[in-house]
C-alpha cells in the first residue's frame, strides 16, 4: 500500500511541523499525537501483503497453507502496543500542560523560559 | 515569521532523507522466514487461531511485559503529578439523556471489554483493546456525573494483582517446562484449536492484560477528571 505509506509520511511531517512552530502547549501534545498516528500507519502499511488476508487462521485460511495466505504479523503486533502506550504517554503529557497551567496560568510556551538556553 | 521558513527547511530535509526509503520500497508478495515460521508455530506449538495474538503474548512475551510496564510508568506519573485532588467542582449539570444512557450502557460496554479480551486469542482483539473498551465505559460514568468517585483501593488491588500474577504465569514457565520457557503458555493443556479453552495460558494471560490496562487508564481517566 504505496499510498498508506505515503500517508504516513505526510501525517509525520504534519506533525513536526505543528510540534515545531505551535506556541500553546496543548497544540504541541495534538502535534505529537499525529505524529504517533503517522508511525503507526507506516508501520502497518510496510506489513501489507497484496492480495492476502488477516492473519486470523478461521474458515477464510487454509491451514495446511497458512503462511501463504496471510499479510505479517510481526507489524500488527507491534503497532498495538504502540497505541496503548501512545495514549498513556499523551495522557502523562497532558498532566503535566494541567500542572504547568495551575502553576503559571499560561498556555503559551514561550512563558517558560527556564530551560532556553 | 524566520522561524517558520527554518523549521520548513528542515522538514524539508527530512522529506528528503525519507524520500529513497519511500520511492524504492519494494512490498513483498512472500512473508518473510521470521513471520511465516511464527505463523506456522502458531498453528502447530500454540493453537492459536489469532498469530498476532501469539506473537504479542509469546513470541514477544517480554516485549510485552515491558510494555505493561511503560504503561504502569506513564500512569504513576500521571498520579504524581495530578495527587491533589480538587474539591468537588459544580460543573453544568449533564443532560439527563446522558445520565440513563450511561446507566444503561456501562454493562454493556464493560460485558464488550471483557468478551474482547477472552476471546483474544480467536478473534480480532485482546487484553490491550478490551482494557481500552473498559475504560471507555468508565468514561461515560464520568461524563455522566463530573463528581463521581472511583473506589481507589479496588483499582489499585485490581492492577497489581493482574501485574504480578502476569509475573507469576511467566515464572510458572521456567519451574514446569524449564530454562527459556518463561511466558511459555504450554504449562496448561492447549486444547483444541478454535475453541475458547484453548492455547494454554494465552487467555488468562491476555485477561491479565486486559485488567491491567483498564484499571491503569481508569485511573487516568480519573486523576485527569479531577482537575
Amino acid at each position: 500500500m504505496i499510498f498508506a505509506l505515503i500517508l504516513g509520511f505526510l501525517l509525520l511531517v504534519i506533525g513536526l511541523y505543528g510540534m515545531l512552530t505551535q506556541k500553546n502547549l496543548i497544540k504541541i501534545v495534538i502535534g505529537f499525537s499525529i505524529v504517533d498516528t503517522g508511525t503507526h500507519i507506516i508501520i502497518v502499511s510496510i506489513g501489507y501483503l497484496r492480495g492476502k488476508t488477516a492473519p486470523i487462521l478461521d474458515g477464510a485460511v487454509d491451514l495446511a497453507n497458512a503462511a501463504k495466505q496471510v499479510v505479517d504479523p510481526i507489524p500488527s503486533a507491534l503497532v498495538l502496543t504502540a497505541i496503548v502506550i501512545g495514549l498513556a504517554v499523551t495522557a502523562l503529557m497532558l498532566s503535566f500542560v494541567i500542572k504547568l497551567y495551575q502553576k503559571n496560568k499560561s498556555l503559551s510556551i514561550d512563558d517558560y523560559q527556564e530551560l532556553k538556553w | 515569521m524566520i522561524k517558520k521558513i527554518f523549521v520548513s527547511l528542515a522538514l524539508l530535509g527530512l522529506v528528503l532523507m525519507f524520500l529513497p526509503f519511500v520511492r524504492d520500497f519494494d512490498f513483498h508478495n512472500e512473508l518473510s522466514d521470521l513471520s511465516s515460521q511464527y505463523v506456522v508455530g502458531s498453528i502447530n506449538d500454540l493453537n492459536t487461531q489469532n498469530v498476532v495474538t501469539s506473537v504479542i503474548v509469546t513470541y514477544r512475551g517480554l516485549d510485552t511485559l515491558g510494555e505493561v510496564t511503560v504503561l504502569f510508568l506513564a500512569t504513576a506519573g500521571v498520579g504524581f503529578l495530578l495527587r491533589k485532588k480538587k474539591a468537588s467542582l459544580k460543573p453544568r449539570r449533564s443532560s439527563e439523556l446522558l445520565q440513563t444512557a450511561s446507566q444503561f450502557l456501562f454493562v454493556l460496554i464493560i460485558l464488550t471489554g471483557v468478551y474482547i479480551f477472552t476471546h483474544g486469542h480467536l478473534t480480532p482483539g485482546g487484553g490491550f483493546q478490551g482494557g481500552v473498551l473498559i475504560t471507555t465505559a468508565f468514561l461515560l460514568l464520568i461524563l455522566a456525573d463530573v463528581n463521581l468517585k472511583f473506589n481507589h483501593s479496588i483499582l489499585h488491588l485490581v492492577e497489581s494483582f493482574s501485574g504480578a500474577f502476569y509475573v507469576m504465569i511467566g515464572l510458572f514457565g521456567l519451574l514446569l517446562i524449564g530454562m527459556n520457557s518463561f511466558l511459555d503458555p504450554a504449562i496448561l493443556p492447549l486444547g483444541k484449536f478454535g475453541y475458547l479453552l484453548s492455547a494454554g495460558a494465552i487467555p488468562i494471560i491476555y485477561s491479565l492484560v486486559g485488567l491491567k490496562v483498564g484499571s491503569e487508564l481508569t485511573t487516568i481517566i480519573d486523576k485527569m477528571g479531577g482537575e
